[in-house]
């Protein structure tokens, strides 16, 4: 049961139980949806951005208890960064739940998801919700293109 | 007589001596199931999935590459002759084991999906026009609803879907109403659901299918594993199964179809071995059931399938069917010993099949932890999605049986389920 609980700390479990930011922002600036084809599972992101900062963001949608926790972690760490930053951040993070890596500095409480790298099938529920976060900003930025 | 109570003929009426088949014996004829994973023994509940193979079916494969493989109908050599040979036999012992009344009604494809897909395509394709229907059921795998939606969307044809009940039984007076609209050009359907375990009327169906005079097509990718299928009996115009899931090797299937309509059917696709003549002016096809089996076949995984229904034969459906059923109650009751539980597919005549889902607790953080104790499962929405909505659930977990499976196995499942519920207390 050891390596489980390196899966499922209480973190995780705390975070899927009561996730954080899980509700709807009623008018975003960006939203985009995830889905897991492997599972169909599904999770909403709302991001509401100003002067390039994440001034708010948010989530729905039913997943396991990694993709959910994954989900509410993300929400708080990106909460008042800066719309530089998510990039980098996804990538440190992404690097956590995949390789051997030193957990990099940063990352916070992100790192307890680091256990997900010994489950490679589980990998894509830790990234789901950094996916539709992903996505909400490139459709942001095909809209100010257009403009 | 229908088809159900045939299963439940063979049911005995008390919870019977599973020592009635030898499973230790069964066991060993699987060289898979010896091996550890994540330092526990191995509790393979994912036959729904995919089935493991005996070694009588490894050994054909491996006697075929080594002994005397050649590509098949065309060499005038020994050793194509013999691959021809061995690749016809199992197609008899295909026509025997559905009891199909000609070795020409026998289609080797690459799995139930390419037969499904050859119907919609060969019989669909001449059949259904704009405003025409299919009917299928709400409880099919994707495989035998997307094939379907495609040739609508070619034809202009209607997709009619029969509910089911929360058990999940079909509502066959909702069945019949669809097929009262005239319009009906083909009826396709699951025997034995993948995502409930639902045994299906087949027999019944078909009759009232037939009674209106639409042809059938039921899909057994899950039911050829369970219990005796006769196709003559069934009536049904096309039977399409799979060999992975009747312990035979992947990338084999067939499909079973009425002579007059394989015959009258255009060919599915061009190529090698489905012709008699060709020029660029014309091209003869062949004969039945060449026609459907263009370009150089899986020759050693249908040789492997007819290895697997030896093997099955021996041991007898029936007593296979006998034998799971017992276990499927048991399992049934040891699994509804878990509070927050909950069972997704509770029909009178089910297959040794579990889906469930725990109160709280995701299908895949399920899977994860029984994994870890060495249970291998199912989570996800096992390609029915469809199913997965009528429940409100985006997935379910499930254990599947093959006659391999023991009740020991199942006390196992029902620790680790414990396991499972321990790790998610906060």
């Amino acid at each position: 049961m050891n390596d489980l609980r390196d899966l499922y700390q209480e973190v995780i479990l705390d975070h899927n139980k009561r996730p954080r930011n899980f509700r709807i922002i009623p008018q975003p600036t960006h939203q985009a949806n995830g889905i897991n084809p492997l599972c169909g599972d599904r999770i909403s992101v709302y991001l509401d951005i100003e002067d390039e900062v994440i001034r708010d963001i948010s989530f729905q949608g039913a997943g396991c208890a990694i993709s959910s926790a994954s989900a509410s972690l993300m929400t708080e760490a990106l909460k008042g960064k800066p719309v530089a930053e998510i990039e980098h951040l996804f990538e440190a993070f992404h690097d956590v739940v995949t390789t051997e890596c030193e957990c990099p500095k940063g990352l916070g409480k992100l790192s307890v998801l680091a256990g997900v790298r010994d489950y490679p099938s589980r990998v894509k529920c830790a990234t789901l919700a950094w996916h539709a976060v992903r996505a909400a900003l490139e459709a942001r930025k095909e809209a100010v293109a257009t403009e | 007589m229908n088809d159900m109570s045939a299963l439940h003929s063979r049911t005995p009426a008390i919870s019977p001596p599973l020592g009635e088949l030898d499973i230790a014996r069964i066991r060993a004829d699987f060289p898979i199931l010896r091996q550890q994973v994540h330092g526990k023994p191995l509790v393979y509940l994912d036959n729904a999935a995919s089935v493991q193979k005996p070694k009588a079916v490894i050994d054909a494969i491996s006697e075929c590459y080594t002994g005397y493989y050649a590509n098949i109908h065309r060499g005038v050599h020994l050793l194509s002759e013999r691959s021809t040979a061995a690749y016809e036999g199992a197609r008899e012992k295909v026509r025997a084991f559905l009891n199909a009344a000609s070795v020409q009604e026998i289609i080797f494809t690459r799995s139930t999906t390419e037969s499904i897909n050859l119907v919609a395509s060969s019989f669909g394709g001449r059949v259904v026009k704009a405003g025409d229907e299919i009917v299928i059921t709400g409880m099919e795998h994707h495989s035998n609803i997307v094939p379907w939606q495609l040739l609508c969307e070619r034809t202009g044809a209607a997709l009619k879907v029969v509910p089911f009940t929360d058990a999940g039984e079909l509502m066959l007076e909702e069945y019949e109403r669809l097929l009262d609209s005239g319009r009906v050009k083909l009826v396709a359907f699951v025997h034995l659901s993948n995502a409930l375990g639902t045994l299906n009327p087949a027999k019944q169906m078909i009759g009232l299918a037939h009674a209106r005079g639409i042809p059938v097509l039921v899909d057994g990718a899950q039911s050829v594993p369970h219990l005796a299928v006769d196709v003559q009996e069934l009536d049904c115009e096309f039977y399409a199964f799979s060999a992975h899931k009747i312990y035979g090797p992947s990338g084999a299937g067939v499909l079973y179809g009425k002579k007059a309509l394989l015959e009258a059917m255009p060919p599915y696709q061009g190529g090698g071995d489905m012709i008699s003549l060709v020029t660029f002016e014309k091209t003869e096809y062949a004969e039945l059931p060449n026609k459907f089996e263009a370009g150089t076949p899986n020759i050693a995984g249908v040789i492997g399938l007819g290895a697997a229904l030896d093997w099955l034969n021996a041991i007898g459906l029936d007593r296979v069917a006998a034998y799971e059923h017992a276990l499927l109650e048991y399992a049934t009751a040891r699994v509804n010993e878990i509070p927050g539980l909950k069972i997704m597919g509770t029909a009178h005549n089910k297959a040794a099949l579990i889906a469930f889902t725990l109160q709280g607790i995701h299908p895949h953080d399920i899977g994860t932890i029984l994994d870890r104790e060495g249970v291998a499962v199912r989570a996800g929405h096992h390609c029915a999605q469809p199913v997965m909505q009528h429940y409100g659930v985006p997935a379910t977990a499930r254990a599947s049986f093959a006659v391999y499976n023991t009740r020991d196995e199942v006390d196992v499942l029902v620790a680790a389920l414990w396991k499972v519920k321990e790790m998610f207390e906060l």
